[in-house]
This record gives C-alpha cells, sequence and structure tokens, in this order.
C-alpha cells in the first residue's frame, strides 16, 4: 500500500516568554491508502496540531508533510484544501448558508454545474440518513447536534476528496448520538474506502473506528499500533488511556452491586 | 402657518437629507473597507481607532470650525460641512465593521479556509455576510448621529435643516427653532426605524 499521508520528522514551536515552547517533537508517520490512522491523545498532546499541517493550516516549523507524495509546501493551498475533507467538533457549517448550500459548498467552488451539485447532496443526504426533502433547506440552527455533525461529514464527502480529516467530529455529542454516528462512519467507510486522520481523546472511539492507533504524548509520538495491539500494551501513558475503559466497567459492576434490590 | 414657511421646510429638508447622505455614503465607503483591512492588521488597530476616536472627542462646532481655514476641504459650505461630518461618522461604521467581522466564529472561518476557500470568498461569502447585522447596526448609529450634528452645518454655510435653528436663536424665535428641530427629530426616527428594519431584513438567518 502507498502512503497517502507522511509526516516527516516534524517540528513545532511558538514563541514562548524569552524561547520557543514546543508542541511537536520529531513526528514521523504514514498515513496509508484506505486506513483511518487515529491519534489517540490528552489536551496539549499536540494531535490537532498535528491534523492542521495536514491541510495547511498550520505550517510546520522543521520537516515536511507529504500528501499524495508532495510535499505540502509545494501545493497549492487552495487545490490541496480542496482535496481534503474537514470535519471539526464544532462542525463550522456556515449558519446563513441552507444545509444543501453548505454540502455543496466545495463543489460549488470548483464550478459544478447546479443539477450536478443538487444531485450530490441529495446522494450524500441519504447515504447519512437525513430526508433531502426534510432537511436540505434547513439552516444549521435548526438541527440537533447529531444532524448537524453528519451534514459536516456530508460537507467534507461532497466534492469525493481522497483524503478525510477529523478533528474530535464526535465530541460533543450525547453518548448514545455519538455511538449512532460512529457506526454510520464505519459503514460509510467500508463503502468509501478513503483515507482518513481522526483525532480523538476518546479510547474507546479510537478502538472502535482505527485501522491504527497513534499514541500522542507530550508533542511527541509514543507508539503506533493496530487496536488490537494497542490493548496490550504496556507503556505508562497506554494504559492511562485503557484505564478508562476499565474504570467504566468497574464503575458499573459496582453500581449494580450498590442497586438497592427491589 | 404661511406657505412660504412650509416650502422652506421642505427645501430645507431635502437639503438636510442631501448632507446626511453624501456624509455617510463617503464614510461608508472609507470605513467598511479601512474596517476590513484592520481585521487584517492587528498591530494598526489600535492606532487608526485611537484616531477615529480622538476625531469623535473635538466639539462639533469647533470641529466645523477647525476646518474653515483648511485648504480644498475647508472654507465656507456644504463641502466642510460634509467632510466634518464624515469625519464624526467614520468611528462608528470602522468599529462596528471591525467587531462584526472579528465576531465570527472561529470555527467557521478556519472551515471556511480549510474547504479550500480563498481569502476573497472567505471575505464576501462568508465574513461580511456574517458581520452585515452588526455593520449596519454601526450605519445606522453614526447616520442619526450625523442627522442631528448636521443642523450644524447652517453655521459654516452648510445649510440643511440648522439654517431655522440658527435664525430662530439670533431672532429669539422659538418657532423658527422648532420648525428646525422637529423635522430633523422626524428624518432621525425614520432613519433609525428604516434601517433598524434594514438591519433584521438583511442579517443571515
Amino acid at each position: 500500500m502507498s502512503a497517502v499521508v507522511e509526516f516527516r520528522r516534524i517540528a513545532y514551536s511558538v514563541p514562548r516568554d524569552a524561547g520557543r515552547l514546543a508542541i511537536l517533537e520529531d513526528l514521523s508517520f504514514t498515513v496509508d491508502a484506505g486506513e483511518t490512522l487515529v491519534l489517540l491523545g490528552r489536551s496539549g498532546s499536540g494531535k490537532t496540531t498535528a491534523l492542521k499541517m495536514v491541510n495547511r493550516l498550520i505550517t510546520p516549523t522543521a520537516g515536511e508533510v507529504l500528501v499524495e507524495g508532495k510535499p505540502t509546501a509545494a501545493w497549492d493551498p487552495i487545490r490541496l484544501r480542496r482535496r481534503i475533507g474537514y470535519v471539526i467538533q464544532e462542525t463550522g457549517l456556515f449558519p446563513h448558508f441552507t444545509v444543501a448550500e453548505n454540502i455543496g459548498l466545495v463543489p460549488r467552488l470548483e464550478g459544478w454545474p447546479a443539477e450536478r451539485i443538487r444531485a450530490r447532496v441529495d446522494e450524500l443526504l441519504e447515504q447519512l440518513d437525513l430526508a433531502p426533502g426534510e432537511f436540505a433547506g434547513r439552516y444549521p440552527h435548526e438541527l440537533s447536534g447529531g444532524q448537524r455533525q453528519r451534514v459536516g461529514v456530508a460537507r467534507a464527502l461532497a466534492a469525493d476528496p481522497p483524503v478525510l480529516l477529523f478533528d474530535e467530529p464526535f465530541g460533543a455529542l450525547d453518548p448514545v448520538t455519538r455511538l449512532e454516528v460512529q457506526r454510520q462512519f464505519l459503514a460509510l467507510r467500508k463503502r468509501l474506502r478513503k483515507t482518513a486522520i481522526f483525532v480523538t481523546h476518546d479510547v474507546r472511539e479510537a478502538l472502535m473506528l482505527a485501522t491504527r492507533i497513534g499514541l500522542m504524548r507530550a508533542g511527541r509520538l509514543e507508539m503506533l499500533a493496530t487496536p488490537q495491539e494497542f490493548v496490550h500494551e504496556r507503556s505508562a501513558e497506554a494504559r492511562a488511556f485503557l484505564a478508562c475503559l476499565d474504570w467504566k466497567l468497574e464503575n458499573d459492576m459496582e453500581s449494580d452491586a450498590h442497586r438497592p434490590v427491589q | 402657518m404661511p406657505t412660504g414657511l412650509f416650502s422652506e421646510i421642505a427645501s430645507l429638508t431635502i437639503e438636510h437629507l442631501e448632507l446626511v447622505l453624501v456624509a455617510m455614503l463617503i464614510a461608508s465607503a472609507i470605513a467598511i473597507p479601512t474596517g476590513v483591512y484592520l481585521t487584517r492588521r492587528a498591530g494598526m488597530r489600535g492606532w487608526v481607532l485611537g484616531f477615529a476616536n480622538v476625531l469623535q472627542t473635538i466639539p462639533s462646532l469647533a470641529l466645523f470650525g477647525f476646518l474653515i481655514p483648511v485648504p480644498l476641504i475647508g472654507g465656507i459650505g456644504r463641502r466642510t460641512a460634509i467632510v466634518a461630518l464624515v469625519l464624526y461618522a467614520l468611528l462608528p461604521v470602522l468599529r462596528n465593521t471591525l467587531v462584526g467581522i472579528l465576531g465570527v466564529d472561529t470555527a467557521v472561518r478556519e472551515s471556511a479556509v480549510a474547504m479550500g476557500m480563498t481569502g476573497r470568498q472567505v471575505l464576501w461569502e462568508v465574513e461580511l455576510p456574517l458581520a452585515m447585522r452588526t455593520i449596519l447596526a454601526g450605519v445606522r448609529v453614526a447616520t442619526v448621529t450625523t442627522i442631528g450634528t448636521a443642523t450644524i452645518a447652517a453655521a459654516i454655510g452648510g445649510g440643511g435643516l440648522g439654517v431655522f435653528i440658527f435664525r430662530g436663536i439670533s431672532t429669539v424665535d422659538t418657532a423658527q427653532i422648532l420648525a428646525g428641530a422637529i423635522p430633523a427629530a422626524v428624518i432621525a426616527l425614520v432613519a433609525d426605524e428604516g434601517l433598524g428594519w434594514l438591519e433584521r431584513k438583511l442579517s443571515p438567518v
């Protein structure tokens, strides 16, 4: 398999007081075609910063990111970004655009004819279980959180980009809705075979969605492993994340034990 | 009331409206693009806003007076009056343009950039439409203030409803003062309502 995205010895720092504060250090990894690489880490571990280097929202201080074999610095940023779908937690949907206009944005920028855009919008809405007749004309504030997130995913997919970036897209959803959207994500991935980088701090989400998990800590990539390998990982940070799962289980059992018998 | 007074009220009202309209068009044409530019230049923001602020603090009668000896834009008459009114109207429009655009949700702006919109597209399709309501609010405040301030234009021969007011003051004639003040107040109320309506109409969502 060929690498669609490649990080080569990336470093990123920002001015702080007299010196510089390192955000990322010596970050190297590749993302192969069709895989979903999940960057897992605590807040401030640098995972979002790394993600934003793929579509050049942030430029690394050292090293280079290659997309489809070409350094991002050599890409025309507009061309690069139109080949990369981007989904974030706050959705970033345009509040003054309807659902159809939001989803059809990149196709319109790319100069598709109106008829083709409309067909594509309907197709995506159907794929994401949103009835086109009901939702196409709505504004983002008329949607629920889960619906907004799905429209965000549809917008990212609209022009059929080969690469998708997700920055904690489902983090603000309630757990039940989150699981629904995650399942939909999995189904969609099987069908579309896109290359994706997915940032999250939710280890359960990482295990569910990843083909490989990259564990980030303090600006470095601690390890890169499949979900199967990850659950047996012994490093402190990996155990800290896995403990989140165990704690949930222990806690559930405890609360069961304490429930009064009817 | 003599019909002569009515026709004078009508003609001076039109003169007044012209003063305000021309001043507001020029002020908006300067302040909105400058505001947009300043959203991209954080370093210059303080200086330019400070300058517009200082202009605002000059007493209006003094500003009209100051401009009389200035070559090209000064002298006696309408042109000087319009320059003074423009200077007054700059700050509210400039400040609201800045606040409106900087207030656009960062997630929305970041998405726009990440979708591959050019700087121009982000400005025209995202930032300006979303800031429109705030910008118009600035234009509304400036317009209402300008309608009042424009009465002082008569002091330097700029015409408008102030002609009645200054004449009324010098002849101690309350009717004359009211003949200027009442239409000016009515214009201000109508402009406030009208621009408020436009603001609601044009605001997205």
